[in-house]
């Protein structure tokens, strides 16, 4: 009786970090496709400064970790430049959007260059022009098999959110931390719920995922 | 640029320099944990009885799919506190446990997909052949599963020690909990941060590439298998 006591206490003061947890996740994995396809595609680019740029960032971000890209985002960069980043909350969505775009954008690539050779052949022998190519031949074969890998990575996105708290945003885990500090013998419970939040959440993702996983390979020749 | 200080430079980088050892032991303890706790996960799910392999899976699914950070968190702060099994464990060892359950389970996962990997025929051959079950996995499943799974695992050893400073969350000593703490005491968390930055780039970044390299080789030798195995196959 004590333990779902404890539980309907703690649930409410959860709930309020929710929002912040939900939209950190929406503005990350919004701008991390977005950054995954301009840098997926730059990497293809015949332009030599703008492959080299982008594999610059890739192996940048790929190369360090996020905590420390998100301290580095929140506490070294306003010092560097004498900016704001306006406020945590773009912080934390810029770090975490940098870092799985450039993971993203890897796939991006090699889902581009899958692609049998063929395809584009067809296309120029079609005599389509450089961009139709991409759109209506290319891209639409490619992102059927990135949409798995795709799903992968939101659900890591979401994992990622939780770091936010340590820059002082008030997401679920903080709710968690602040409740566990006032109280330290509820620390299992809190905890656990905090962790069966995530789950809640991840849940769809993960159908989502098993969903693309069978769309991605419906109706196409494995080989 | 105005802000930045060789000066701090000088003086944050040998300090910062001391913590690398704690950080490389955390990733080496970390990832020794996961590769055996990995079979644990492996053998249970082999254990032929459907519900305790569903609440496995479900297990499995829940770690792999609630942040690291978090369990960090429960381990330390949490465990202590419940009653009856809990006691008190220090940071160290409080990540070793947290980092090492959560990859464990992506270890498990390489590990199924290595002997996934083994085609049907070949278990029915040690079948047919009247193996042992210690000689079938020996002589003819083990040597065939685990050379593909090398580049993956090297994969993520990378990732554990990307990985790692999260401990410094619960205060274990590594790189990032030292620059942080040089950055609070002496109010400058440029130059201590993006030394950390630059450790993290020159130890990750090379090891991705010998990885890759791997990879590359490891494929080579099995497309050269598959075509051999066929071409065999064509003249028999």
């Amino acid at each position: 009786m004590v333990l779902i006591q404890a539980i309907i206490e703690i649930f409410p003061d959860l709930t309020k970090g929710l929002a912040i947890t939900i939209t950190v996740l929406i503005g990350a994995a919004f701008f991390g496709y977005l950054f995954a396809f301009i840098a997926g595609l730059c990497r293809l680019s015949s332009k030599l400064f703008l492959r080299k740029f982008t594999g610059l960032y890739v192996e940048i971000f790929r190369g360090t970790s996020l905590i420390v890209q998100l301290f580095w985002l929140y506490y070294a960069i306003p010092m560097l430049f004498g900016i704001e980043l306006g406020s945590n909350w773009w912080a934390g969505v810029i770090a975490i959007s940098l870092n799985y775009g450039a993971y993203m954008s890897e796939i991006v690539r090699g889902s581009i260059l899958a692609v049998a050779k063929g395809q584009s052949e067809a296309a120029i022998a079609l005599n389509m022009s450089r961009y139709q190519r991409m759109r209506f031949v290319i891209l639409p074969q490619a992102i059927r098999m990135m949409l798995p890998e795709f799903g992968n990575y939101s659900i890591q996105m979401l994992k990622a959110t939780s770091l936010v708290s340590l820059i002082g945003m008030e997401d679920i885990l903080y709710h968690g931390n602040i409740i566990r500090s006032t109280n330290l013998s509820q620390a299992p419970i809190v905890y656990l719920l905090v962790l069966v939040f995530y789950f809640i959440l991840a849940l769809p993702l993960i159908f989502l995922t098993r969903k693309m996983e069978s769309f991605s390979k419906k109706g196409v020749a494995s080989g | 640029m105005n802000n930045w200080s060789w000066d701090v430079f000088v003086d944050a980088f040998p300090k910062i320099i001391d913590g690398l050892a704690i950080t490389l032991a955390l990733t080496i303890v970390c990832y020794v944990f996961a590769l055996v706790f990995g079979f644990f996960w492996l053998f249970i799910k082999m254990i032929p009885l459907n519900s305790l392999r569903w609440l496995v899976t479900w297990m499995m699914e829940f770690i792999r799919s609630t942040p690291p950070l978090v369990q960090l968190f429960f381990i330390y702060f949490a465990w202590p506190m419940v009653p009856v099994v809990g006691f008190a464990l220090d940071e160290f060892t409080s990540a070793v446990l947290g980092l090492g359950i959560h990859f464990s389970t992506y270890i498990a996962e390489v590990y199924r997909s290595g002997i996934e990997v083994v085609g049907k025929g070949q278990w029915e051959a040690a079948k047919a052949l009247n193996f042992s079950k210690r000689r079938k996995w020996t002589k003819i499943i083990l040597p065939q599963a685990i050379p593909p799974t090398i580049p993956m695992l090297g994969n993520y050893l990378i990732i554990m020690f990307k990985e790692v400073p999260l401990a410094s969350t619960i205060g274990v000593a590594g790189i990032l909990h030292i620059a942080n703490s040089y950055g609070a005491q002496n109010w400058t968390y440029l130059e201590p941060l993006t030394i950390v930055a630059i450790l993290f780039l020159i130890l990750s970044y090379p090891s991705a590439i010998i990885i890759n390299r791997l990879e590359k080789k490891m494929n080579r030798r099995f497309d050269k298998k598959e075509t051999l195995t066929r071409s065999k196959g064509a003249t028999a």
